[in-house]
């Protein structure tokens, strides 16, 4: 039983590490949700499937999709943008990015 | 800057963690309330599992702020949201044929796996919070296929309107009859059965419909007041 949690673990470490370094924002969502997957996993392990239950349901699904609505909506919905001209736009539009020097960024608010 | 102070944060989270539980056997947590729980329950609440015994027989009131705080909390993201698109620049096109099919596939399905996990709490692991979400997901899909359909508003406030009140009459009944608020009512049947633990599967299906009710329309609101693009 131990491989299988260390294995979940990784794969799990690895998703983590995939939503902090994609550029694609739709890309780390699902990694983030592969992440809540694991985790749903590792509950049915501890023999807590109420708490696998909840995790699968919210964490995978729910959230994914209302993150991914939220994304939809500020327009950052790009399925292949890898380039990263589309991070930087991405950056840009949240607000992460050095500022404001085009008066584009006003007509965005939501 | 904040990518650093964000992994200042996760390390410092996982050293914590690790400090917690680094004298903790792996799943052989000492359980001093979960032993007492584990004999009790099935006799007390009638309920097979024991996750629900402990959700609405011993820790109702606390079943009852979740409740409070989900619904202040969708309240509150549609007052955020604002109002809906105008109707003509939301000429949106169908989700496709992949999407529409599916999404008629998965209706019937998944309408009757989020009633079998409410209607059976009682005795296998889900219950109302996840039945309910499944029944939320089960409405959404069609409106992610059909974007011009939308849901009934008035309907789904209705609905969580009445589940919400009849978990706080059900916690009355017991009040009145029970001496407690959320006391336990009614026959405890036999343990195991679908009709058995009294009160709780109601209490379990005012709860799911609630949350499918309100999910569900905190999903559609979000997906109608997208910005245009």
């Amino acid at each position: 039983m131990n491989w299988l949690v260390l294995l979940i673990v990784i794969v799990m470490l690895a998703a983590a590490i995939a939503v902090l370094s994609l550029r694609n924002l739709l890309g780390a969502l699902a990694a983030a949700s592969v992440v809540s997957l694991g985790l749903s996993v590792l509950f049915v392990i501890l023999r807590a499937p109420d708490v696998a239950m909840t995790e699968a349901a919210v964490g995978t699904g729910l959230s994914g999709v209302v993150m991914a609505m939220g994304l939809r909506r500020l327009g950052l919905w790009r399925v292949e943008a890898t380039s990263s001209e589309a991070g930087a736009e991405a950056e840009r539009r949240l607000g992460l990015a050095q500022p404001v020097t085009d008066p584009e960024g006003e007509r965005h608010d939501v | 800057m904040y990518r650093v102070t964000s992994l200042l944060f996760a390390v410092g989270l996982t050293v914590l963690l690790f400090a917690l539980v680094s004298h903790l056997d792996f799943g052989h947590a000492p359980m001093v309330v979960g032993e007492s729980v584990n004999r009790l329950a099935a006799e007390q609440t009638g309920a097979a599992n024991f996750v629900t015994a402990v959700v609405l027989g011993y820790r109702g009131i606390d079943t009852l702020g979740e409740l409070a705080i989900l619904f202040a909390a969708a309240t509150a993201a549609g007052l955020v949201l604002g109002h809906k698109r105008s109707e003509n620049s939301r000429r949106e096109a169908d989700g496709g044929a992949i999407l529409i099919y599916g999404a008629d596939l998965f209706f019937p399905l998944l309408l009757v796996v989020g009633l079998y996990i409410i209607l059976h709490g009682h005795l296998t692991p889900g219950g109302g919070f996840q039945g309910g979400v499944i029944l939320a997901a089960a409405f959404f899909v069609p409106v992610l296929a059909r974007p011009g359909g939308g849901l009934n508003h008035r309907a789904l406030s209705i609905v969580e309107g009445l589940a919400g009140a009849s978990f706080i009459v059900i916690g009355l009944w017991g009040l009145w009859g029970g001496g407690e608020f959320l006391q336990p009512m009614l026959d405890k049947g036999t343990l195991g059965e679908l009709v058995s633990a009294g009160t709780l599967p109601l209490l379990y299906l005012a709860v799911g419909l609630k949350v499918g009710a309100e999910l569900a329309g905190l999903l559609t609101t979000i997906a109608e007041t997208e910005a245009n693009e």
